[in-house]
């Protein structure tokens, strides 16, 4: 019965570590689904903030696993944003095209399909890089999201 | 917490991976050791089955980046078989299936690798 038009901010803070990506796809699947979101939906949130979460670990965190991510969730005016914070090394999303994958083959280089998959699965992704301080990502996606 | 598992079998003289569960970041590594094993043996012509496979992210995918050239350059080669429609999604938005065979069935997948050795012959 309760009010499922605004909930409070929910955070979840976690080491920079592998290990805590299945908690972290956990914490966003119910808080989603809390709200009222297809579960398609919440399955490419998941994917896209999983994303998001493993860049971190594996660029900003390369060598600092006791680093943390904070990972906090609004919903409001029916939509889920989602940001997630690093203290690591920073980050220019800009300088990443978006992947052709014959000539990822080619390079056997597989980055940067990450960030396309998040373009692609949320309705906006924001970069906010404040080298020596912070690293922010925003994901956001509105309840009735065809995405 | 068995997050992720894999099993494999041998059919036919072609390797069958079933994968299990979650394919991340963190469990991405037992399938490369898995593909590493393959390879050192001489093990070129490979099924993976994704029956059970719940999640894939990009980090899983690039398992099969990784991989595929040298397999090919050993006249063998990744087939994908019985793949459910969510990660399906996830392989198509990246443009995998140009550049894997993606079989709706694992005896199809195995068939295939029979009739090209015979067409070798």
């Amino acid at each position: 019965m309760g009010n499922k038009s605004k909930i409070k901010e929910k955070k979840l803070i976690v080491k920079g570590k592998t290990e805590n990506l299945a908690r972290i796809r956990t914490f966003i699947q119910s808080i989603a689904s809390s709200v009222g979101f297809a579960q398609e939906s919440i399955d490419n949130m998941i994917l896209a903030v999983d994303e998001a979460c493993t860049n971190i670990i594996k660029h900003a965190y390369k060598s600092y696993p006791e680093g943390e991510i904070i990972i906090k969730v609004k919903y409001e005016a029916k939509k889920l944003v989602i940001t997630i914070i690093d203290y690591g090394k920073s980050f220019a999303p800009d300088s990443i095209p978006e992947p052709d994958i014959q000539e990822y083959y080619r390079q056997h280089k597989v980055g940067g399909l990450g960030i396309y998959l998040m373009r692609t699965l949320m309705d906006e992704v924001e970069y906010i890089s404040i080298p020596g301080k912070y690293n922010q990502v925003l994901l956001s996606k509105s309840l009735t999201s065809t995405r | 917490m068995a997050e992720f598992s894999t099993s494999i079998k041998d059919q036919s003289g072609v390797s069958v991976v079933y994968l299990n569960g979650y394919l991340d970041a963190h469990t991405a590594p037992m399938l490369e050791s898995n593909f590493s094993e393959l390879i050192s043996g001489g093990k070129f012509k490979i099924v993976v089955n994704f029956k059970d496979l719940v999640y894939i992210s990009s980090a899983g995918l690039g398992v099969f980046m990784a991989f595929i050239e040298k397999i090919r350059e050993n006249e063998g080669d990744i087939k994908l078989t019985t793949m459910n429609d969510k990660v399906y999604n996830i392989f198509d938005l990246l443009g995998f299936p140009l550049l894997y065979e993606i079989y709706k069935t694992e005896d199809d997948a195995i068939k295939k690798f029979v009739e090209t050795d015979k067409l070798g012959k």
